[in-house]
């Protein structure tokens, strides 16, 4: 009987990117700095989610699961640390917005901007969910919407910063 | 084909770190009253496989401990079953030695109110074998100075005579037998007529007179012409007393004074002379009435009846 190879990854035809040495774990700090600084300085800019959106480019972009969902859980960990949450609870959301990022990412083409821009809303609103339930069902806080004004208009801003940002870290890939 | 593992890794990965940071998150957080988290969901995950362990353990040890209990409990049970049996025997034996004493004491009550007539104590120690010959034997006989024709009483009142005497017993013919009789007298009219056996229970006063009154519940005395007994000691007393169409004499039933189907101790008496009854009535009845609270009290109460008639 002739064996047959099975492949395990991205579609043959979607170009999985590299990144230069630094260029991931620089990103990664520079976003939670960012995150850390704009909101105590800009009340608008706490509907911003840096280290979403970075986790979502990273994931799309490597199109791997297992190294999207690794940098989820370490981005997720770090925002926790700096935060007053729970370490985890941006972990959980962030490791299932990398992982299946990844997956998504590993199956269609992602570099036009209106899927980014959709992409983002719709993981934006994923990550919220995610920690919302997280929330409930580990801190009894019942007062986590999955849905309302605040989060759309948190969606459509990162979505819309999406569309600038992600062409802006397309820069630092190595050329194939 | 690659192994399930290989093919699923990224899900493994996932499930891992997902579940990974979940514990981290329980291992923080608190609940009410300050439980952290995974103590919780320890003690949730814990609990069930302890109730069970506890349920059967508790109800392994709780059975097994019945059946233990159940166990002893018997053998206790058995063991005080024997010591009640034993102490029903000890109770019987006590009553026995309490009521012989009682009439021992009746005895020597009787025997001190009349120390002008000298008795000697005896006990009965058989009876006959014929049913129909009313015999006791007693553990007195002729080394003790007893005599034939000797009378027999108790405290209550006549027993009978001494028919047979051997050394060391004697064979006592009771009142109620065929062949025994008694001289009597009524305590109220003082009519006189011998009182006889039937073999039976009661006994029959002949040759009383139709003309006579005859009360039932009369009491019938000893007249002592008999040379046996002395004067007004109790025979018995009136059951019933009717005319006799066959004779002019009434047919008189007594019944006897003494127990004469439940002797165990009598006296003896070893002279006929007449005991002094009007003394009695004056300072032996009132101490032997409270000496014994059974069938001795009544003596001294029915002897005095006779002195007070008068006659």
């Amino acid at each position: 009987m002739q064996s047959a190879d099975i492949y395990i990854g991205p579609e043959p035809h979607i170009e999985v990117h590299k990144y230069y040495g630094g260029v991931v774990p620089a990103t990664v700090l520079v976003a939670l700095l960012l995150q850390a600084f704009f909101p105590v300085h800009f009340h608008w800019a706490s509907y911003i989610e840096l280290p979403l959106l970075v986790t979502l480019y990273f994931a799309l972009s490597k199109r791997n699961p297992s190294s999207g969902l690794l940098l989820g859980m370490v981005v997720g960990l770090l925002q926790d640390s700096l935060s007053r949450t729970p370490l985890g609870l941006y972990g959980v959301a962030k490791t299932l917005v990398g992982y299946f990022g990844s997956s998504i990412g590993a199956r269609i083409d992602v570099e036009h901007p209106i899927f980014r821009f959709f992409l983002a809303a719709g993981f934006y609103w994923f990550h919220h969910a995610v920690f919302a339930l997280t929330s409930q069902a580990l801190l009894a806080q019942r007062n986590e919407s999955y849905m309302n004004g605040s989060i759309l208009i948190g969606s459509l801003v990162n979505a819309t910063i999406a569309i600038g940002l992600f062409p802006l870290l397309d820069r630092f890939r190595k050329r194939s | 084909m690659p192994p399930i593992a290989s093919r699923h890794r990224p899900l493994i990965l996932l499930a891992a770190v997902v579940g990974a940071q979940i514990l981290l998150l329980a291992v923080q957080i608190k609940r009410e009253r300050q439980v952290r988290l995974i103590r919780v969901w320890s003690v949730e995950l814990i609990s069930p496989f302890q109730r069970a362990f506890s349920w059967t353990f508790l109800g392994a040890e709780h059975g097994w401990g019945g059946y233990i209990g159940l166990r002893q409990a018997q053998r206790e049970n058995e063991a005080m079953r024997a010591e009640l049996d034993r102490l029903k025997v000890r109770n019987a034996e006590l009553e026995s030695k309490a009521k012989e004493a009682d009439r021992l004491a009746a005895l020597l009550t009787f025997r001190t109110a009349h120390p002008e007539a000298p008795m000697l104590a005896a006990a009965v120690i058989g009876g006959s074998p014929d049913a129909g010959s009313q015999v006791v034997y007693i553990n007195r006989g002729s080394r003790d100075g007893l005599r034939r024709d000797m009378g027999v009483i108790t405290p209550d009142g006549v027993v009978g005579k001494l028919l047979a005497v051997y050394p060391d017993t004697s064979q006592v013919l009771l009142l109620s037998d065929k062949e025994s009789g008694v001289g009597a007298l009524l305590a109220d009219t003082r009519t006189q007529g011998p009182v006889k056996g039937n073999g039976e229970p009661l006994l029959s006063l002949d040759y009383i007179s139709v003309d006579d009154k005859v009360a039932v519940g009369e009491a019938v005395l000893t007249s002592g012409q008999d040379r046996i007994f002395p004067k007004d000691l109790p025979v018995g007393t009136v059951v019933d007393a009717a005319p006799d169409r066959k004779s002019p004499f009434l047919k008189i039933r007594v019944k006897p004074a003494a127990h004469l189907d439940r002797l165990e101790e009598v006296l003896v008496l070893q002279t006929r002379q007449d005991m002094n009854l009007k003394k009695e009535t004056e300072t032996a009845a009132a101490p032997a009435a409270s000496a014994a609270a059974g069938d001795a009290p009544t003596v001294p109460a029915t002897v005095a009846k006779a002195p007070s008639s008068g006659h």
